[in-house]
Formats: structure tokens, sequence, C-alpha cells
């Protein structure tokens, strides 16, 4: 496998979905090809930051302020019948 | 080196439950739905629109057009599903609005010159995000992503941050599964090469550089 190839097998190898000749040869690829593992192992990396980040949590004061304004609206939207909003 | 583990959202089953009762008339199982979904709408919403008010407001406009088409929800896919593409249909549109200069669409053709081949290949250092305070790390991440393309932030959103099947994304987004897998690996790869000037591992070996400060955000990123 050259390194062309490994990047274009990357996100399916990450996610789990590779087949197992294309997994073997790509794992083979990053056992001598220091630059790929480091793509690889980053790119992971990346991923993972992201996931556990927390990032853009919703405060549970907004949450309930935005549930109960959300009701009110659909019930409004119940009482007028069935329209496009 | 192994694959990376999704989150999972909540049984389908229940989903169902709750949706059928909801159509039914039953305003308590719709108000269960945006409780079990709130959170992700938010998040999906502010990541697109880079704006907490614009989130809040897409929160509550997606929900309110899931409750009123709620007779036209097929239960062929996941309601989860269904409710992602509606709200992101209604970031885009914040998005639009805001920035009526830049065109907002997933459909845009996003350049296909090489700008996602790795070019910086520096590892990282060990628990790279343990370098910065939580407040720092979440500026960084937040300033990361905002430099990458609507079109591909939002691929990599609902993948990687909230566990969609790659055709769930297709789904959700109306993009082909192929289209999906080329922007979520260009996201991925652009996302990698920006978090390495803040990660990587420093000659000094003291890991936290003090030449690298979260306000400096590197040019291209941050476009607000």
């Amino acid at each position: 496998m050259k390194c062309s190839e490994f990047l274009t097998e990357l996100t399916s190898y990450l996610d789990g979905v590779l087949d197992e000749k294309t997994k073997a040869d790509l794992e083979n690829h990053l056992s001598w090809c220091h630059n790929c593992y480091v793509v690889c192992d980053t790119t992971k990396k990346t991923i993972e930051i992201y996931r556990d980040s927390q990032l853009y949590e919703l405060p549970e004061d907004l949450r309930s302020r935005l549930r109960s304004a959300i009701m009110t609206k659909c019930q409004q939207q119940k009482k007028r019948g069935p329209q496009s909003v | 080196m192994g694959a990376i583990q999704n989150k999972v959202v909540g049984p389908v089953s229940e989903e169902l439950t709750l949706v059928q009762a909801a159509k039914r008339g039953d305003d308590s199982a719709f108000e269960e739905l945006v409780r079990r979904y709130d959170r992700n709408v938010f998040r999906i919403a502010q990541h697109i629109t880079q704006n907490r008010e614009d989130a809040e407001d897409v929160v509550q406009e997606a929900f309110l057009k899931a409750y009123s088409n709620l007779a036209q929800f097929q239960e062929q896919s996941k309601f989860y599903t269904w409710l992602v593409r509606i709200a992101v249909n209604e970031a885009l549109m914040k998005l639009r609005r805001r920035k009526p200069e830049r065109t907002v669409s997933l459909d845009e053709e996003i350049k296909t010159e090489d700008d996602s081949l790795p070019r910086e290949i520096a590892d990282w250092s060990p628990n790279p995000e343990q370098q910065y305070t939580q407040a720092e790390l979440r500026e960084i991440l937040s300033k990361t992503i905002q430099g990458l393309p609507p079109g591909f932030r939002t691929v990599f959103v609902l993948r990687d941050v909230e566990g969609l099947s790659t055709e769930e994304t297709a789904a959700a987004l109306e993009l082909s599964v192929p289209a999906v897998k080329s922007r979520l690996l260009r996201a991925r790869l652009q996302l990698r090469e920006r978090l390495g000037r803040y990660f990587q591992r420093r000659e000094n070996g003291n890991g936290k550089s003090g030449e690298v400060k979260t306000g400096d955000a590197p040019s291209g990123d941050g476009n607000q």
C-alpha cells in the first residue's frame, strides 16, 4: 500500500468498516511508514478530542427555558389547527 | 490503533413509541422527545451557525416544525435523523441570513485542490488536550472548527461528534454516501492539521508553549 492509498482508506479504517485484507495491508503500511502512522494517530485524537470536548453543552437553565417556550408554542399551534409553520 | 467508538443515542423502539403517542396528540410524549434530543440539536445548531442566539432559535424552530409536521413523518427512518435534517436546514438558513455575501449550501462546490493533504506530519504531545485549561481548549476547538466550510463541519459534527452513521448523515443532509465519506475525510484531515499548531510536541519537551495562545488563531481560522 502506498501513502496515497492509505489516505483514501483512512476514514473507513478509523470507522472500523474496512475488510480484513485492506485492514491488514493498511496496518502493515503503518508499521513501517512513520508519517502515515502519525497522521492516523493524530486524526484519531482529533476526532476523540472533539467528541469528548463537551463543546456547546446546553446549560440546564437555558434548556428548561427553551423546552418551556417550545411546548407553549406547540400548544398555541395546536389551538390554531394544522398549518405550516 | 483501532477504530473510534461512537456515542449511541437512546433506543429506537422507545423513540417510535414516543413518536406514535405524540402523533395521537400526547404532548407529554413530544416533550419527552424534546428532552431526549434538545442537547444534540443545540450542539449541531451551534456548530453550524457558530452563534449562540441563532442556535437557541434553531432549537425552538426545529422542534416546532417537527411538531407541526409530525403527521408527515413516515416512520421509515429514525425520528432523530428526520429532526436533524430539519435542524440543519434551519441552521443553514440562519447562516445565509447572517452572511448573505457568502454562498452557504451543503451542495456548494467545494474546491477540490489538495487542501486536505497532510503537510504537517509532526507528532503531537501525549494527551495534548491536557496542556490547556478546559476554557482554553474549548476556545481552540471552537476557533478551529469555525475555519472549515459549513458543508465540511456539518458532516464532521453529525458523524464524529453526534455519532450518526454515514448512511444516517447522508439521509439527514440529503447527500450521497460517497459525498459524506469524501467530506468527512477532508474535514478530519483539515481539523487535524489546524489542531496540530496547538498540540505539536515541542522540542523542549515541556508541552505547553508560551508562543501559542488561544487568541492567536492561525490565519484562516475563525470567520467572525
